[in-house]
């Protein structure tokens, strides 16, 4: 036990393991960047579309229930099919591709579910008034539903975020870099401090990025409360969604 | 990049057995889950001033990777069913207790008064009345969960358990796309199977929202 413990400060203190493309600034940069990546691409499929079948009214419960359907999709099955697809195409750097298209698949469901959910369910009564005040449905919705909605889009936006950092590292297992190769040569090599400390960092990484979220969410909540004096919102955005596969 | 059919027809055996892992690990997951849910549960209904830190625990729980979950307790249980299952379980709490909780909260006072009304202990009221009302929203928090769990299910064979991961990862390893293909086709198949028998059982247990359910 305190000999593993021994190992895993010797795994940080070595400064091979913090230089160069295998250091962990790089593995944590390549990391980053394809989640950043993947959830941009997931934020503008998901957030208009959800935003506007939210609006509307109709054809949403349809798509919801598709969407909870494709989260059945486990983010490993989706990598290992994409995988061979984009080596016969030859994209490269190798697995970036398979490992972007799985997070964008997995920040889907979350973004979408939560958008739709959050402008559907602004109280109809304000959707109503605002309407009669003889403001455009464009307007309904860029100045009461959207600004009511945010912190159920935000809630969604933050768990694709969570959910996205986390399953990054299986990149590893079809050759991609980011913090899961330390998971997964640590474990080729049973080198375990190596995977623990994989695990550690992508964990912290997580939990930093969840935190900071919540915190700026806060912050414009309460800018949002001082302004308008009350949320419209009913029924608690967070409970709506929640599942993980992957 | 073709399907390759002859595979399959001679792998039949290897996906029943599969299968039957991939049910055993999420079985004893979602069931160990629960029970530990309802302890939490339980916990924080009486002593409501638990409910926040029991959240905030399991959400902690909820966003370290799988992967690296699966990887920290490698230095104590090594590659073993325990292992495997502690990850498995950790994920499916948070979604179980706020499911739980929400649940019974939501039955409404008034039916509880009158329960209370006619003479029913504060156990009756739980067993006969607030639970059975919340069985919705508790089998809603299950059905997600078992879905996610068998999923994740998937990621354990990288831990050298069972299931349908095993042809996802030795598909990977082996560049063939047929046997990645029936991995994750297999195991979306079984998500939406356990999601719909799931249904059926809410509806079987709670026949009086018949009416209004369609």
């Amino acid at each position: 036990m305190i000999e593993f413990f021994r190992e895993v400060a010797a795994w940080l203190g070595d400064p091979a393991n913090w230089a160069g493309r295998g250091g962990v600034p790089n593995r944590m940069w390549e990391h980053v960047s394809v989640a950043g990546v993947a959830l941009v691409i997931a934020g503008v499929a998901a957030l208009p579309a959800a935003v506007t079948l939210g609006h509307r009214g109709r054809g949403g419960m349809l798509a919801v229930t598709g969407v909870n359907l494709w989260r059945a999709l486990p983010s490993f099955g989706i990598v290992g099919i994409a995988f061979p697809i984009t080596l016969a195409l030859g994209l490269r750097p190798l697995g970036y591709w398979a490992t972007l298209v799985a997070l964008v698949a997995l920040a889907l469901p979350p973004m979408f579910v939560n958008a739709y959910t959050g402008v559907h369910h602004v109280d109809a009564a304000l959707v109503e008034a605002a309407r009669g005040m003889g403001m455009s449905e464009r307007q309904v919705l860029g100045w009461v539903e959207l600004p009511l909605a945010l912190p159920v889009i935000m809630a969604g936006i933050r768990t694709a975020v969570v959910e996205v950092l986390a399953t990054a590292t299986i990149g590893a297992v079809v050759g991609f870099g980011g913090l899961g190769r330390y998971i997964i040569d640590g474990f080729a090599q049973r080198k375990f401090e190596e995977v623990f400390v994989g695990g550690v960092l992508v964990a912290l990484l997580v939990i930093v990025a969840e935190s900071t979220l919540r915190w700026a969410q806060r912050r414009a909540d309460v800018a949002n409360r001082e302004r308008s004096g009350r949320s419209a919102i009913s029924g608690s955005p967070e409970v709506a969604d929640l599942g993980r596969v992957g | 990049m073709t399907i390759d059919w002859g595979w399959i027809g001679t792998h039949f055996d290897e996906m029943w057995t599969a299968t039957g892992e991939h049910l055993v690990l999420t079985g004893i997951a979602v069931t160990l889950g629960l029970v530990i849910a309802l302890g939490f549960a339980g916990v924080a209904l009486r002593w409501r001033r638990s409910y926040a830190p029991i959240t905030w625990f399991t959400g902690v729980l909820y966003t370290i990777p799988s992967l690296a979950l699966f990887t920290f307790f490698i230095p104590f249980f090594g590659l073993s069913l325990i292992t495997a299952e502690i990850a498995l379980v950790s994920y499916s709490l948070l979604i179980l207790i706020r499911n739980i909780v929400a649940g019974i909260d939501g039955v409404e006072p008034a039916i509880i008064e009158s329960a209370t009304g006619m003479g029913l202990t504060r156990r009756g009221v739980f067993l006969r009345v607030q639970l059975p009302l919340a069985l919705p929203v508790i089998i809603a928090g299950i059905r997600i969960a078992t879905v996610s769990t068998i999923g994740l299910v998937t990621v354990t064979s990288l831990i050298g358990q069972g299931g349908y991961g095993v042809f996802i990862l030795r598909g990977i390893r082996r560049q063939f796309l047929t046997e990645i293909l029936v991995g994750t086709v297999l195991s979306v198949a079984l998500a939406v199977l356990a999601d719909l028998l799931l249904a059926a059982l809410e509806r079987l247990t709670t026949p009086w929202s018949q009416s209004e359910a369609k």
